[in-house]
């Protein structure tokens, strides 16, 4: 028996193609958008990746240093060191801002940490390691920067000496490392007028400026203007250990907040990213609907212009089920060219987008299956109306 | 005298639409009889229930009463005596409309070879008997052509060629010639009356055409859903080959 649909289909390729063209763009963008959210926890799992990082010490009853603001003083991290269980342990900060390139801003995560300890970044893909204890930077190539180039953090100059890879905060934005020392400077720097301003309002108070105390004054206003505080302190444990059980005397022995690697993950993907994760599988779920209204309507009214076709094949003795199968075999075919056009193009359009997109070929498949699903439930409008044609319809004009 | 047991033979047809006060009786008492090989004119005014009667013939839908036997085998008597209408249309009735009605997705040879395929015939069997029929219509040539390309003419034959294709006993055509102009209605006529000839089909055209009229030898008229049979001494138009 010959292929009744994809006869039709060839004798109208042009429009068919065109039509699944249209549906295509649209399953693209609904593949495009799985893969936001695939880049999105991704780039979380990056993140923690490239902290090198087994526990995360905390600022007690917060979830930082990612979901929340975490305050630690930095000698913390000795105190961390010392505790049974622990290979190595890094203070580190972490603070988003508009780095200056060129006359654009380019959004960037800052980390301050300590050289060969954890934090620091991974692989370079060009130029070295910083190895001054000031103003040198590594940058993720995202942010557009090339070894030798110059960043203004707050009021200093940095100089760009090695570029890394997928080196990005969990909202996506590219990374860049500078010392510790700096960035602790960088994070609290006030500008010269706010601390002139506050060097007379302390001497004006009578309380830091006392008769009799020499040095009262100078110390307090040191010390505002000094910063020894990190967000966090990274910890790897000695191989072999449950990280859980290295977590828990420092919970109760230092009054911190320490996260294992399955829970800082918990925190970034179901919470930090769960907004966003709903945002996106709204716009799939809509975006599903509207693919399954078009690929009905478009079968619905295929099969409306072939009623008289249709009668004339029903009085001639073809069967109800070669009927539905033809139409059911076109709303899949569409669904197969749709899938194909739109597989391609948000393949060919992911590296264009700001953020990662990761387009996972299990997802391609469930999106394929789902395609397909929706064609077969969207061609049984069209499949009711053709069974309900009147074989006596073809004759008698 | 017909031979008894072949073509069709209609006994006592009746068809009631609707109930009661509203009912409408479009065949009151129908009696036909249509020879192996021949070709009989079915003709009557609008409303005399000529499509009702055609689509009795054409198994899709029911008559209240009567008999309906098709070659040797009784498929209607008071009832359906067959299951499955769906193989009866397929396998036993040809048809043949006034408009070719091709499926304009399928090329020519598929147009013919789709009845034996939906058979259960083996695609390579369906097309050697299509490509037959075609042969013995004169539209061999275009077998590969879509139906679009074909004139309504050649649509026309290739539509007789699907209507044979399972060698039903019987053809309905119903307004066969409508669109045509006298030539190429001839030409269907003739073409019809080789094939009844040829394949011992007994064919029923139902029509208004008054040119075709006379190439009938017998006629039956039905008025007010009953039929009276005309038999006429000899076709009074010469159905020898036109010219081309």
């Amino acid at each position: 028996m010959i292929s009744l649909a994809g006869r039709d289909i060839l004798h109208a390729w042009s429009r068919f193609v065109l039509t699944g063209m249209g549906l295509g763009l649209l399953i693209g963008v609904t593949l495009s958008m799985a893969g936001i959210y695939r880049g999105m926890v991704d780039d979380a799992g990056a993140l923690l990746d490239n902290s090198g990082a087994d526990l995360w010490v905390v600022q007690k009853d917060t979830q930082g240093p990612y979901a929340e603001s975490s305050s630690l003083r930095d000698d913390v991290v000795h105190s961390v060191r010392g505790m049974p269980g622990v290979a190595r342990a890094a203070n580190v900060t972490y603070f988003t801002m508009q780095v200056a390139r060129g006359a654009r801003d380019v959004r960037a995560m800052v980390v301050g940490f300590e050289p060969g300890l954890p934090g620091a970044p991974g692989e370079l893909i060009a130029g070295r390691r910083i190895t001054r204890s000031h103003y040198e930077a590594v940058a993720d190539v995202k942010t557009g920067f090339a070894v030798g180039d110059t960043i203004r953090i707050r009021r200093h100059d940095y100089t760009v000496v090695g570029l890394t890879r997928r080196t990005v905060s969990s909202g996506g934005d590219p990374m860049v490392f500078i010392p510790l020392k700096d960035a602790q400077e960088a994070q609290f720097l006030k500008d010269n007028d706010a601390i002139v301003n506050e060097r007379a309002r302390n001497a004006a108070n009578p309380a830091l400026n006392r008769p009799g105390l020499p040095g009262l004054l100078e110390a307090v206003t040191d010390a505002q203007s000094s910063n020894r505080n990190v967000n966090a302190v990274l910890v790897q444990i000695a191989p072999g250990l449950n990280p859980e059980a290295v977590a828990e005397p420092i919970r109760r022995w230092k009054h911190l907040t320490v996260f294992t690697r399955a829970q800082m993950e918990e925190i970034l993907v179901a919470k930090l990213i769960a907004t966003s994760a709903r945002q996106i599988g709204m716009f799939l779920v809509i975006l599903a609907v509207v693919s399954a209204a078009i690929v009905a309507f478009i079968i619905y009214t295929m099969t409306l212009g072939k009623i008289r076709e249709i009668a004339v094949l029903k009085l001639i003795g073809t069967r109800n089920r070669t009927i539905a199968g033809m139409i059911l075999q076109q709303a899949l075919g569409l669904g197969l060219i749709g899938f194909m056009v739109g597989k391609t193009a948000a393949t060919l359009w992911a590296p264009i987008f700001p953020k990662y997109v990761l387009l996972l070929p299990g997802d391609a498949l469930r999106g394929f299956v789902v395609v397909m699903a929706i064609c077969a439930l969207a061609s049984l409008m069209a499949i009711r109306a053709a069974l309900k044609v009147d074989p006596a319809a073809a004759i008698g004009g | 005298m017909h031979a008894p047991g072949h073509g069709i033979r209609i006994e006592g047809l009746r068809k009631r639409y609707g109930e009661g006060s509203t009912a409408v009786d479009a065949l009151k008492d129908v009696n036909m009889q249509v020879a192996p090989g021949e070709v009989v004119g079915l003709i009557g005014p609008s409303g005399s229930g000529k499509s009702t009667l055609l689509k009795c013939l054409g198994a899709v839908i029911e008559p209240t009463a009567g008999r309906m036997i098709l070659g040797e085998q009784t498929i209607y008597d008071n009832d359906w005596t067959m299951p499955d209408l769906r193989a009866l249309r397929r396998d036993r009735i040809g048809f043949v409309f006034q408009a070719p009605y091709l499926i304009p997705f399928l090329n020519v040879t598929d147009n013919v070879a789709l009845l034996p395929m939906l058979a259960g015939q083996k695609n390579a069997v369906a097309r050697a008997r299509a490509r037959e029929l075609l042969a013995a219509l004169d539209v061999a040539h275009r077998a590969e052509a879509q139906p679009s390309e074909l004139s309504g003419g050649e649509q026309q034959r290739v539509a007789i060629a699907r209507a044979l294709a399972n060698q039903p006993p019987v053809i309905l055509a119903d307004e066969p010639t409508a669109p045509l102009d006298s030539e190429r209605a001839l030409a269907v006529m003739r073409i019809l009356n080789q094939m009844a000839a040829q394949y011992r089909t007994a064919i029923i055209v139902v029509t208004h055409d008054e040119k075709i009229i006379p190439t009938f030898r017998r006629i039956y008229h039905i008025r007010d859903g009953q039929t009276h049979e005309e038999v006429g001494e000899g076709r009074a138009i010469d159905l020898a080959p036109l010219p081309a």
